[in-house]
Protein backbone atom coordinates (compact mmCIF):
# COMPACT_ATOMS: atom_id res chain seq x y z
CA UNK A 1 0.00 0.00 0.00
CA UNK A 2 1.26 3.01 -1.29
CA UNK A 3 1.82 5.62 1.45
CA UNK A 4 0.88 9.36 0.16
CA UNK A 5 2.91 11.25 2.86
CA UNK A 6 6.25 9.45 2.35
CA UNK A 7 5.65 9.80 -1.04
CA UNK A 8 4.89 13.54 -0.72
CA UNK A 9 8.01 14.02 1.64
CA UNK A 10 10.23 12.29 -0.44
CA UNK A 11 9.46 14.55 -3.56
CA UNK A 12 9.28 18.12 -1.51
CA UNK A 13 12.95 16.83 -0.78
CA UNK A 14 13.91 15.59 -4.07
CA UNK A 15 11.97 16.45 -6.78
CA UNK A 16 13.85 14.98 -8.99
CA UNK A 17 13.40 11.06 -8.23
CA UNK A 18 11.98 9.37 -11.26
CA UNK A 19 8.88 7.37 -11.41
CA UNK A 20 10.92 4.55 -11.62
CA UNK A 21 12.97 4.97 -8.96
CA UNK A 22 10.28 6.59 -6.88
CA UNK A 23 8.50 2.74 -7.44
CA UNK A 24 11.99 0.96 -6.20
CA UNK A 25 12.04 2.98 -3.12
CA UNK A 26 8.65 2.55 -2.07
CA UNK A 27 8.58 -0.57 -2.65
CA UNK A 28 5.79 -0.43 -5.34
CA UNK A 29 5.26 -0.18 -9.01
CA UNK A 30 5.55 2.48 -11.64
CA UNK A 31 2.08 2.41 -12.56
CA UNK A 32 1.00 3.13 -9.16
CA UNK A 33 3.23 6.03 -8.66
CA UNK A 34 2.12 7.68 -11.35
CA UNK A 35 -1.39 7.20 -11.22
CA UNK A 36 -0.92 8.58 -7.36
CA UNK A 37 0.87 11.35 -8.74
CA UNK A 38 -1.93 12.31 -10.90
CA UNK A 39 -3.91 12.26 -8.34
CA UNK A 40 -2.00 14.43 -6.43
CA UNK A 41 -1.80 16.70 -8.97
CA UNK A 42 -5.62 16.95 -9.54
CA UNK A 43 -6.52 17.46 -5.90
CA UNK A 44 -3.70 20.77 -6.01
CA UNK A 45 -2.01 19.34 -3.38
CA UNK A 46 1.07 19.15 -5.60
CA UNK A 47 1.12 22.61 -7.36
CA UNK A 48 4.72 22.79 -8.26
CA UNK A 49 8.27 21.88 -8.51
CA UNK A 50 11.01 24.02 -7.65
CA UNK A 51 14.86 24.36 -7.25
CA UNK A 52 16.90 25.48 -4.43
CA UNK A 53 19.27 27.83 -5.85
CA UNK A 54 21.90 29.40 -3.92
CA UNK A 55 21.80 32.78 -5.98
CA UNK A 56 24.92 34.39 -3.54
CA UNK A 57 27.03 32.34 -5.56
CA UNK A 58 25.92 33.69 -8.83
CA UNK A 59 26.62 37.38 -10.58
CA UNK A 60 23.01 37.70 -10.48
CA UNK A 61 22.30 40.73 -7.97
CA UNK A 62 18.87 40.25 -6.24
CA UNK A 63 17.58 41.09 -2.63
CA UNK A 64 14.92 39.79 -0.62
CA UNK A 65 12.81 41.46 1.73
CA UNK A 66 10.56 40.58 4.56
CA UNK A 67 7.49 43.50 4.98
CA UNK A 68 5.63 43.27 8.01
CA UNK A 69 1.78 44.80 7.44
CA UNK A 70 -0.31 45.77 9.93
CA UNK A 71 -3.83 46.06 8.63
CA UNK A 72 -7.56 47.17 9.13
CA UNK A 73 -9.88 44.39 8.78
CA UNK A 74 -12.40 45.24 6.11
CA UNK A 75 -15.63 44.60 6.72
CA UNK A 76 -16.92 41.05 5.83
CA UNK A 77 -13.89 40.30 3.99
CA UNK A 78 -11.26 40.70 7.00
CA UNK A 79 -7.77 40.70 5.37
CA UNK A 80 -8.30 38.06 2.75
CA UNK A 81 -8.58 41.05 -0.09
CA UNK A 82 -6.08 42.78 1.17
CA UNK A 83 -3.50 40.01 0.98
CA UNK A 84 -4.87 39.23 -2.46
CA UNK A 85 -4.34 42.30 -3.74
CA UNK A 86 -0.61 42.04 -2.74
CA UNK A 87 -0.07 38.58 -3.62
CA UNK A 88 -0.67 39.52 -7.08
CA UNK A 89 2.84 41.34 -7.82
CA UNK A 90 4.82 39.09 -9.11
CA UNK A 91 7.49 40.25 -6.44
CA UNK A 92 5.89 38.58 -4.07
CA UNK A 93 7.36 35.64 -3.69
CA UNK A 94 5.61 34.48 -0.40
CA UNK A 95 2.49 36.15 1.52
CA UNK A 96 1.19 34.72 5.24
CA UNK A 97 -1.58 35.88 7.47
CA UNK A 98 0.12 35.89 11.07
CA UNK A 99 -0.40 36.22 14.37
CA UNK A 100 1.14 38.36 16.63
CA UNK A 101 2.12 42.13 16.44
CA UNK A 102 1.31 42.52 12.63
CA UNK A 103 -1.34 40.96 10.66
CA UNK A 104 0.89 40.18 6.54
CA UNK A 105 4.27 38.77 6.12
CA UNK A 106 5.18 39.15 2.56
CA UNK A 107 8.80 37.98 1.07
CA UNK A 108 9.68 40.25 -1.60
CA UNK A 109 12.54 39.53 -4.10
CA UNK A 110 13.72 42.23 -6.90
CA UNK A 111 16.84 42.64 -8.36
CA UNK A 112 17.91 46.10 -6.50
CA UNK A 113 16.99 47.80 -2.82
CA UNK A 114 15.73 50.42 -4.83
CA UNK A 115 13.24 48.44 -6.41
CA UNK A 116 12.07 46.61 -3.29
CA UNK A 117 12.00 50.32 -1.60
CA UNK A 118 9.87 52.03 -4.38
CA UNK A 119 7.55 48.45 -4.19
CA UNK A 120 6.73 49.33 -1.06
CA UNK A 121 5.97 52.99 -0.95
CA UNK A 122 4.12 53.24 -4.11
CA UNK A 123 2.17 49.78 -4.24
CA UNK A 124 2.14 48.16 -0.39
CA UNK A 125 1.77 51.42 1.85
CA UNK A 126 -0.72 53.54 -0.45
CA UNK A 127 -3.88 50.57 0.14
CA UNK A 128 -6.34 51.51 1.77
CA UNK A 129 -6.51 49.56 4.80
CA UNK A 130 -2.92 49.16 5.32
CA UNK A 131 -1.84 51.10 8.96
CA UNK A 132 1.89 50.52 8.78
CA UNK A 133 4.91 48.44 7.22
CA UNK A 134 8.30 47.35 8.50
CA UNK A 135 10.99 46.18 5.74
CA UNK A 136 13.85 43.63 6.93
CA UNK A 137 15.92 43.05 4.26
CA UNK A 138 17.71 39.65 4.21
CA UNK A 139 21.73 39.78 4.50
CA UNK A 140 22.72 36.39 4.20
CA UNK A 141 20.54 33.34 3.72
CA UNK A 142 21.88 30.22 5.78
CA UNK A 143 19.52 27.71 5.88
CA UNK A 144 16.15 27.78 3.13
CA UNK A 145 13.92 25.50 1.89
CA UNK A 146 15.14 22.85 5.12
CA UNK A 147 18.72 22.97 3.02
CA UNK A 148 21.73 24.72 4.42
CA UNK A 149 23.71 26.70 2.36
CA UNK A 150 27.14 26.35 1.85
CA UNK A 151 27.20 23.25 3.69
CA UNK A 152 28.94 20.11 1.66
CA UNK A 153 28.60 16.80 3.50
CA UNK A 154 31.86 15.53 4.41
CA UNK A 155 32.22 11.69 5.10
CA UNK A 156 34.23 11.06 8.08
CA UNK A 157 33.88 7.65 8.50
CA UNK A 158 36.82 5.16 8.55
CA UNK A 159 37.18 2.87 4.95
CA UNK A 160 36.03 -0.29 6.89
CA UNK A 161 33.55 -0.78 9.93
CA UNK A 162 32.49 -4.28 10.15
CA UNK B 1 65.13 -11.02 26.67
CA UNK B 2 64.98 -14.76 26.78
CA UNK B 3 62.22 -15.82 26.32
CA UNK B 4 60.65 -15.54 21.81
CA UNK B 5 58.03 -12.23 22.08
CA UNK B 6 55.61 -14.82 21.00
CA UNK B 7 56.00 -16.94 24.22
CA UNK B 8 55.22 -14.35 26.46
CA UNK B 9 51.92 -13.53 25.07
CA UNK B 10 49.34 -14.65 26.39
CA UNK B 11 47.98 -17.70 24.91
CA UNK B 12 44.18 -16.43 24.15
CA UNK B 13 45.40 -13.19 22.44
CA UNK B 14 47.47 -15.83 20.23
CA UNK B 15 43.98 -17.46 19.68
CA UNK B 16 42.46 -14.57 18.01
CA UNK B 17 42.61 -13.92 14.29
CA UNK B 18 43.86 -10.31 13.79
CA UNK B 19 40.87 -10.22 11.10
CA UNK B 20 40.47 -12.64 8.44
CA UNK B 21 40.27 -10.22 5.58
CA UNK B 22 43.22 -8.12 6.66
CA UNK B 23 44.42 -7.88 3.33
CA UNK B 24 41.75 -6.53 2.22
CA UNK B 25 41.59 -4.13 4.95
CA UNK B 26 44.54 -2.33 4.41
CA UNK B 27 43.47 -2.37 0.81
CA UNK B 28 40.71 -0.31 1.68
CA UNK B 29 42.38 1.76 3.75
CA UNK B 30 44.79 2.60 1.17
CA UNK B 31 42.47 3.69 -1.42
CA UNK B 32 39.70 5.47 0.76
CA UNK B 33 38.99 8.78 -0.68
CA UNK B 34 38.95 7.51 -4.27
CA UNK B 35 36.32 4.96 -4.17
CA UNK B 36 32.42 5.06 -3.09
CA UNK B 37 32.24 3.27 0.50
CA UNK B 38 29.43 0.59 0.99
CA UNK B 39 31.89 -1.15 3.60
CA UNK B 40 30.68 0.65 6.51
CA UNK B 41 28.61 -0.67 9.58
CA UNK B 42 27.95 2.81 11.09
CA UNK B 43 25.27 5.57 9.84
CA UNK B 44 26.25 7.79 7.41
CA UNK B 45 24.06 10.50 9.23
CA UNK B 46 25.73 12.40 11.86
CA UNK B 47 24.26 13.11 15.37
CA UNK B 48 21.04 14.82 14.90
CA UNK B 49 21.74 18.47 16.03
CA UNK B 50 19.31 17.86 19.18
CA UNK B 51 21.52 15.21 20.64
CA UNK B 52 25.03 16.75 20.03
CA UNK B 53 23.45 20.18 21.92
CA UNK B 54 22.53 18.45 24.77
CA UNK B 55 26.09 16.78 24.72
CA UNK B 56 27.67 20.05 24.03
CA UNK B 57 25.32 21.59 26.88
CA UNK B 58 26.80 19.36 29.30
CA UNK B 59 30.38 20.52 28.67
CA UNK B 60 29.02 24.50 29.30
CA UNK B 61 27.96 23.60 32.26
CA UNK B 62 31.07 21.91 33.56
CA UNK B 63 29.99 18.62 33.71
CA UNK B 64 32.69 16.85 33.30
CA UNK B 65 33.11 14.33 36.19
CA UNK B 66 33.24 10.33 36.59
CA UNK B 67 29.54 9.25 36.54
CA UNK B 68 28.43 6.59 38.36
CA UNK B 69 30.23 2.98 37.30
CA UNK B 70 26.87 1.93 36.19
CA UNK B 71 25.89 4.58 34.32
CA UNK B 72 23.99 8.13 35.23
CA UNK B 73 20.53 7.25 37.01
CA UNK B 74 18.96 9.55 34.76
CA UNK B 75 19.89 7.79 31.74
CA UNK B 76 19.22 4.01 33.08
CA UNK B 77 15.67 5.61 33.63
CA UNK B 78 15.40 6.65 30.82
CA UNK B 79 16.07 3.77 28.50
CA UNK B 80 14.11 2.25 31.60
CA UNK B 81 11.26 4.17 30.26
CA UNK B 82 12.68 3.70 26.32
CA UNK B 83 12.73 -0.10 26.84
CA UNK B 84 8.56 -0.36 28.32
CA UNK B 85 7.51 1.80 25.42
CA UNK B 86 9.34 0.20 22.50
CA UNK B 87 9.87 -3.60 23.36
CA UNK B 88 7.38 -4.04 26.57
CA UNK B 89 10.35 -5.13 28.59
CA UNK B 90 10.85 -3.86 32.18
CA UNK B 91 14.08 -3.37 33.95
CA UNK B 92 14.77 -1.71 37.11
CA UNK B 93 16.79 1.36 36.25
CA UNK B 94 18.63 0.49 40.43
CA UNK B 95 19.53 -2.55 39.27
CA UNK B 96 19.06 -4.03 36.20
CA UNK B 97 20.59 -1.67 33.50
CA UNK B 98 23.79 -1.06 33.21
CA UNK B 99 25.88 1.51 30.92
CA UNK B 100 29.03 0.56 28.90
CA UNK B 101 31.11 1.40 26.51
CA UNK B 102 29.08 0.85 23.46
CA UNK B 103 27.69 -2.35 22.55
CA UNK B 104 30.77 -4.07 22.18
CA UNK B 105 32.06 -3.54 25.89
CA UNK B 106 28.42 -5.19 26.97
CA UNK B 107 28.93 -8.27 24.96
CA UNK B 108 32.61 -8.57 26.74
CA UNK B 109 30.92 -8.14 30.22
CA UNK B 110 28.15 -10.68 29.76
CA UNK B 111 30.70 -13.50 28.88
CA UNK B 112 33.51 -12.91 31.37
CA UNK B 113 31.02 -12.32 33.71
CA UNK B 114 29.19 -15.68 32.76
CA UNK B 115 31.96 -17.94 31.40
CA UNK B 116 34.63 -20.22 33.33
CA UNK B 117 37.32 -21.92 31.44
CA UNK B 118 36.44 -24.35 29.03
CA UNK B 119 32.26 -23.18 28.96
CA UNK B 120 30.84 -23.54 25.26
CA UNK B 121 29.14 -20.91 23.87
CA UNK B 122 26.91 -21.15 21.38
CA UNK B 123 27.20 -18.61 18.15
CA UNK B 124 24.84 -17.76 15.35
CA UNK B 125 27.07 -17.51 12.04
CA UNK B 126 27.55 -15.44 10.28
CA UNK B 127 27.45 -12.65 13.01
CA UNK B 128 29.60 -9.16 13.99
CA UNK B 129 33.11 -10.60 14.52
CA UNK B 130 33.74 -9.73 18.07
CA UNK B 131 31.31 -13.00 19.51
CA UNK B 132 34.10 -15.38 19.07
CA UNK B 133 36.42 -13.36 19.91
CA UNK B 134 35.31 -12.36 23.54
CA UNK B 135 34.80 -16.03 24.25
CA UNK B 136 38.13 -17.10 23.35
CA UNK B 137 39.76 -14.05 25.17
CA UNK B 138 37.21 -15.42 28.20
CA UNK B 139 38.73 -18.59 27.72
CA UNK B 140 35.39 -20.23 26.59
CA UNK B 141 34.82 -22.65 23.69
CA UNK B 142 32.66 -21.22 20.49
CA UNK B 143 30.23 -24.28 19.29
CA UNK B 144 28.88 -22.53 15.72
CA UNK B 145 25.70 -22.84 13.91
CA UNK B 146 26.15 -21.93 10.29
CA UNK B 147 22.62 -20.32 8.85
CA UNK B 148 22.19 -20.22 5.32
CA UNK B 149 20.20 -18.13 2.95
CA UNK B 150 17.79 -20.40 2.10
CA UNK B 151 16.00 -19.49 5.35
CA UNK B 152 17.06 -16.26 5.03
CA UNK B 153 19.66 -16.63 7.79
CA UNK B 154 17.19 -17.26 10.68
CA UNK B 155 18.32 -19.24 13.54
CA UNK B 156 16.21 -22.71 12.93
CA UNK B 157 15.43 -24.33 16.38
CA UNK B 158 17.27 -27.75 15.44
CA UNK B 159 20.38 -26.43 15.17
CA UNK B 160 20.07 -24.87 18.26
CA UNK B 161 19.04 -28.02 20.03
CA UNK B 162 21.77 -30.14 18.41
CA UNK B 163 24.63 -27.09 19.04
CA UNK B 164 23.57 -27.08 22.79
CA UNK B 165 25.38 -29.51 25.10
CA UNK B 166 25.43 -30.22 28.76
CA UNK B 167 28.63 -27.74 28.61
CA UNK B 168 26.50 -24.58 27.27
CA UNK B 169 26.62 -22.02 29.23
CA UNK B 170 25.62 -19.33 26.88
CA UNK B 171 23.54 -18.70 23.89
CA UNK B 172 24.80 -15.58 21.82
CA UNK B 173 21.65 -14.08 18.86
CA UNK B 174 22.54 -11.35 17.05
CA UNK B 175 18.71 -10.46 15.10
CA UNK B 176 18.52 -8.29 13.14
CA UNK B 177 21.70 -9.13 12.38
CA UNK B 178 25.05 -8.11 11.16
CA UNK B 179 26.06 -9.25 8.12
CA UNK B 180 23.05 -10.43 6.92
CA UNK B 181 20.48 -8.09 7.38
CA UNK B 182 18.18 -10.94 8.54
CA UNK B 183 15.55 -10.28 11.07
CA UNK B 184 12.92 -13.30 13.23
CA UNK B 185 9.81 -12.35 13.49
CA UNK B 186 7.69 -13.61 17.44
CA UNK B 187 6.89 -16.94 15.68
CA UNK B 188 10.25 -17.43 14.51
CA UNK B 189 11.95 -17.00 17.34
CA UNK B 190 8.84 -18.90 19.69
CA UNK B 191 10.61 -22.25 18.66
CA UNK B 192 13.80 -20.88 19.47
CA UNK B 193 12.62 -20.00 22.64
CA UNK B 194 11.01 -23.56 22.94
CA UNK B 195 14.49 -24.68 22.77
CA UNK B 196 16.11 -22.84 25.34
CA UNK B 197 13.03 -23.47 27.87
CA UNK B 198 13.70 -26.76 27.55
CA UNK B 199 17.80 -25.81 28.97
CA UNK B 200 17.22 -24.08 31.84
CA UNK B 201 20.53 -23.16 32.73
CA UNK B 202 21.62 -22.01 30.16
CA UNK B 203 21.82 -18.06 29.61
CA UNK B 204 21.12 -15.86 26.95
CA UNK B 205 22.50 -13.23 24.90
CA UNK B 206 20.77 -11.18 23.02
CA UNK B 207 22.54 -8.17 20.92
CA UNK B 208 19.92 -5.74 19.77
CA UNK B 209 22.02 -3.02 18.66
CA UNK B 210 20.03 -2.90 15.74
CA UNK B 211 16.59 -3.69 16.41
CA UNK B 212 15.02 -0.12 15.56
CA UNK B 213 16.06 -0.39 12.05
CA UNK B 214 13.71 -3.17 11.44
CA UNK B 215 11.70 -2.61 8.39
CA UNK B 216 8.75 -5.08 8.57
CA UNK B 217 5.06 -4.15 9.22
CA UNK B 218 5.63 -6.59 12.80
CA UNK B 219 8.12 -4.53 14.97
CA UNK B 220 11.29 -6.46 16.73
CA UNK B 221 10.81 -9.06 19.12
CA UNK B 222 13.46 -9.51 21.88
CA UNK B 223 13.71 -12.85 23.07
CA UNK B 224 13.92 -11.44 26.37
CA UNK B 225 10.21 -11.20 25.80
CA UNK B 226 9.58 -14.97 26.43
CA UNK B 227 8.86 -14.71 29.80
CA UNK B 228 10.04 -18.17 30.47
CA UNK B 229 13.61 -16.57 29.26
CA UNK B 230 13.16 -13.27 30.83
CA UNK B 231 15.11 -14.37 33.81
CA UNK B 232 18.23 -15.28 31.62
CA UNK B 233 18.69 -13.40 29.17
CA UNK B 234 20.44 -10.49 28.72
CA UNK B 235 19.91 -7.59 26.20
CA UNK B 236 22.60 -5.80 24.57
CA UNK B 237 21.66 -2.40 23.08
CA UNK B 238 23.06 0.71 22.39
CA UNK B 239 23.51 4.29 20.65
CA UNK B 240 25.27 4.02 18.11
CA UNK B 241 22.92 2.23 15.28
CA UNK B 242 19.49 3.72 15.57
CA UNK B 243 20.72 7.45 16.68
CA UNK B 244 23.70 7.49 14.39
CA UNK B 245 25.73 7.42 17.36
CA UNK B 246 28.76 5.34 17.04
CA UNK B 247 31.83 7.98 17.74
CA UNK B 248 30.21 8.27 21.69
CA UNK B 249 30.66 4.75 22.87
CA UNK B 250 27.30 4.69 24.61
CA UNK B 251 26.11 1.01 24.77
CA UNK B 252 23.80 -0.77 27.64
CA UNK B 253 22.68 -3.96 28.98
CA UNK B 254 19.74 -4.85 30.65
CA UNK B 255 18.70 -8.20 32.66
CA UNK B 256 18.48 -10.16 35.68
CA UNK B 257 20.43 -7.29 38.33
CA UNK B 258 22.52 -10.44 40.03
CA UNK B 259 24.06 -10.67 36.12
CA UNK B 260 24.49 -7.09 35.98
CA UNK B 261 25.81 -6.59 38.94
CA UNK B 262 28.47 -9.47 38.30
CA UNK B 263 28.85 -7.52 34.84
CA UNK B 264 29.39 -4.02 36.95
CA UNK B 265 32.44 -5.69 39.02
CA UNK B 266 33.85 -6.04 35.63
CA UNK B 267 33.11 -2.53 34.16
CA UNK B 268 34.73 -0.40 37.53
CA UNK B 269 37.28 -2.13 37.47
CA UNK B 270 38.59 -2.00 33.41
CA UNK B 271 36.32 1.22 32.62
CA UNK B 272 35.37 2.77 35.57
CA UNK B 273 32.07 4.95 33.62
CA UNK B 274 31.06 5.30 30.45
CA UNK B 275 31.84 8.47 29.15
CA UNK B 276 29.73 11.54 31.05
CA UNK B 277 29.24 13.94 27.89
CA UNK B 278 27.64 10.82 25.79
CA UNK B 279 25.69 9.59 28.26
CA UNK B 280 24.09 13.37 28.55
CA UNK B 281 23.85 13.11 24.71
CA UNK B 282 22.23 9.68 25.12
CA UNK B 283 19.93 11.34 28.01
CA UNK B 284 18.11 13.51 25.43
CA UNK B 285 18.17 10.55 22.48
CA UNK B 286 16.39 7.90 24.98
CA UNK B 287 13.84 10.80 26.21
CA UNK B 288 13.59 12.78 22.71
CA UNK B 289 14.98 10.61 19.61
CA UNK B 290 11.48 8.77 18.56
CA UNK B 291 10.81 10.54 16.04
CA UNK B 292 14.54 10.94 14.69
CA UNK B 293 15.32 7.63 14.10
CA UNK B 294 11.86 7.23 12.01
CA UNK B 295 12.98 9.46 9.85
CA UNK B 296 16.18 7.69 9.83
CA UNK B 297 14.50 4.31 9.62
CA UNK B 298 12.55 5.32 7.04
CA UNK B 299 15.40 6.74 5.22
CA UNK B 300 17.20 3.52 5.60
CA UNK B 301 14.19 1.38 4.34
CA UNK B 302 13.94 3.58 0.73
CA UNK B 303 17.85 2.31 0.61
CA UNK B 304 17.19 -0.87 1.24
CA UNK B 305 14.84 -1.19 -1.83
CA UNK B 306 17.61 0.41 -4.17
CA UNK B 307 19.80 -1.55 -3.52
CA UNK B 308 17.77 -4.96 -3.34
CA UNK B 309 17.04 -4.47 -6.31
CA UNK B 310 20.12 -3.32 -7.67
CA UNK B 311 21.90 -6.71 -6.81
CA UNK B 312 19.04 -8.19 -8.50
CA UNK B 313 19.57 -6.48 -11.46
CA UNK B 314 23.03 -6.78 -11.61
CA UNK B 315 22.18 -10.70 -11.75
CA UNK B 316 23.06 -11.24 -8.07
CA UNK B 317 20.52 -13.52 -6.10
CA UNK B 318 20.01 -11.45 -3.01
CA UNK B 319 17.38 -12.87 0.19
CA UNK B 320 15.46 -9.41 0.91
CA UNK B 321 17.21 -8.45 4.30
CA UNK B 322 14.31 -6.68 6.81
CA UNK B 323 16.60 -5.41 9.31
CA UNK B 324 20.28 -3.25 10.01
CA UNK B 325 21.86 -1.92 6.84
CA UNK B 326 23.39 -4.91 5.07
CA UNK B 327 22.36 -6.69 1.70
CA UNK B 328 24.04 -10.05 1.66
CA UNK B 329 24.15 -11.02 -1.69
CA UNK B 330 25.23 -14.46 -2.88
CA UNK B 331 28.18 -14.42 -5.42
CA UNK B 332 28.57 -17.90 -6.09
CA UNK B 333 28.69 -19.33 -9.56
CA UNK B 334 30.83 -16.62 -10.59
CA UNK B 335 34.27 -18.37 -10.28
CA UNK B 336 35.77 -16.66 -7.35
CA UNK B 337 35.46 -16.47 -3.74
CA UNK B 338 34.52 -13.08 -1.45
CA UNK B 339 37.83 -11.93 -0.82
CA UNK B 340 38.54 -11.79 -4.23
CA UNK B 341 35.23 -10.32 -5.21
CA UNK B 342 35.72 -7.54 -3.35
CA UNK B 343 39.15 -6.77 -3.73
CA UNK B 344 38.82 -7.08 -7.69
CA UNK B 345 35.61 -5.04 -7.31
CA UNK B 346 37.51 -2.76 -4.80
CA UNK B 347 40.78 -1.93 -7.77
CA UNK B 348 38.33 -2.20 -11.07
CA UNK B 349 35.21 -0.43 -10.02
CA UNK B 350 36.20 1.58 -6.99
CA UNK B 351 33.39 0.35 -4.84
CA UNK B 352 34.42 -1.13 -1.03
CA UNK B 353 32.34 -3.81 -0.05
CA UNK B 354 33.13 -6.74 2.57
CA UNK B 355 34.10 -10.38 2.02
CA UNK B 356 30.76 -12.06 3.74
CA UNK B 357 33.89 -14.46 5.30
CA UNK B 358 34.68 -11.82 7.14
CA UNK B 359 31.65 -12.67 9.58
CA UNK B 360 32.09 -16.21 9.85
CA UNK B 361 33.60 -19.66 7.42
CA UNK B 362 29.57 -20.11 6.09
CA UNK B 363 29.80 -15.88 4.71
CA UNK B 364 32.00 -17.56 2.08
CA UNK B 365 30.41 -17.12 -1.51
CA UNK B 366 28.46 -13.79 -0.23
CA UNK B 367 29.76 -10.21 0.01
CA UNK B 368 28.26 -7.47 2.81
CA UNK B 369 26.48 -4.33 1.02
CA UNK B 370 26.29 -1.54 3.36
CA UNK B 371 23.37 1.14 2.53
CA UNK B 372 24.48 3.20 4.85
CA UNK B 373 25.74 5.67 2.46
CA UNK B 374 23.79 8.31 -0.14
CA UNK B 375 21.34 7.23 -2.43
CA UNK B 376 23.23 8.67 -5.40
CA UNK B 377 26.34 6.92 -3.83
CA UNK B 378 24.11 4.01 -3.88
CA UNK B 379 22.93 4.12 -7.29
CA UNK B 380 26.11 4.54 -9.01
CA UNK B 381 27.37 1.40 -7.19
CA UNK B 382 25.14 -0.37 -8.11
CA UNK B 383 25.44 0.67 -12.20
CA UNK B 384 29.03 -0.85 -11.51
CA UNK B 385 28.37 -3.54 -9.68
CA UNK B 386 26.20 -5.01 -12.69
CA UNK B 387 29.12 -4.06 -14.99
CA UNK B 388 31.26 -6.13 -12.76
CA UNK B 389 29.01 -8.75 -12.68
CA UNK B 390 28.90 -9.07 -16.59
CA UNK B 391 32.40 -8.66 -16.99
CA UNK B 392 32.89 -11.56 -14.32
CA UNK B 393 30.48 -13.95 -16.33
CA UNK B 394 31.99 -13.11 -19.50
CA UNK B 395 35.42 -14.20 -18.28
CA UNK B 396 33.32 -17.31 -17.43
CA UNK B 397 32.71 -17.73 -20.89
CA UNK B 398 36.02 -16.90 -22.54
CA UNK B 399 37.52 -19.22 -19.97
CA UNK B 400 34.89 -22.21 -21.45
Amino acid sequence: MLDRYELLRLIEHNARLTQPELAVMLGTTEEEIAAELDLLHKEDIILGYTTVVNWEKTKRESVTAMIEIRLMPQRDQGFDKIAQHLYRFPQVSSCYLMSGGFDLMLIIEDSTLREVASFISNKVAPIEGVVSTATHFILKKYKGNGVIFDDKPIDRREAIIL
Amino acid sequence: MVKKQNDILSEQVKAIPPSAIRRFFDLANEMKGEVISLSIGEPDFVTPWGIREAGIYSLEQGYTHYSPNQGYMELREAISEYMIRRYSLSYKPAGEILITVGGSEAIDLVVRALLNPGDEVVIVEPCFVAYKATVVLARGIPVTIETTADNSFKLRAEDLEAAISDKTKLVMIGYPNNPTGATMSRDELSAVAEVLERHPDVMILSDELYAELTYTEEEHCSIASFPALFDRTIVVNGFSKAYAMTGWRIGYACGPDWIIGAMNKIHQYCIMSSPSTAQYAAIEAARNGDKVIQEMREEYNRRRRVIIEGCRQAGLTCFEPFGAFYAFPCIRGLGIDSDTFCERFLREKKVAIVPGKAFGSCGEGYVRISYAASLENIQEAMVRLSTFVQDLKNEGKDNR
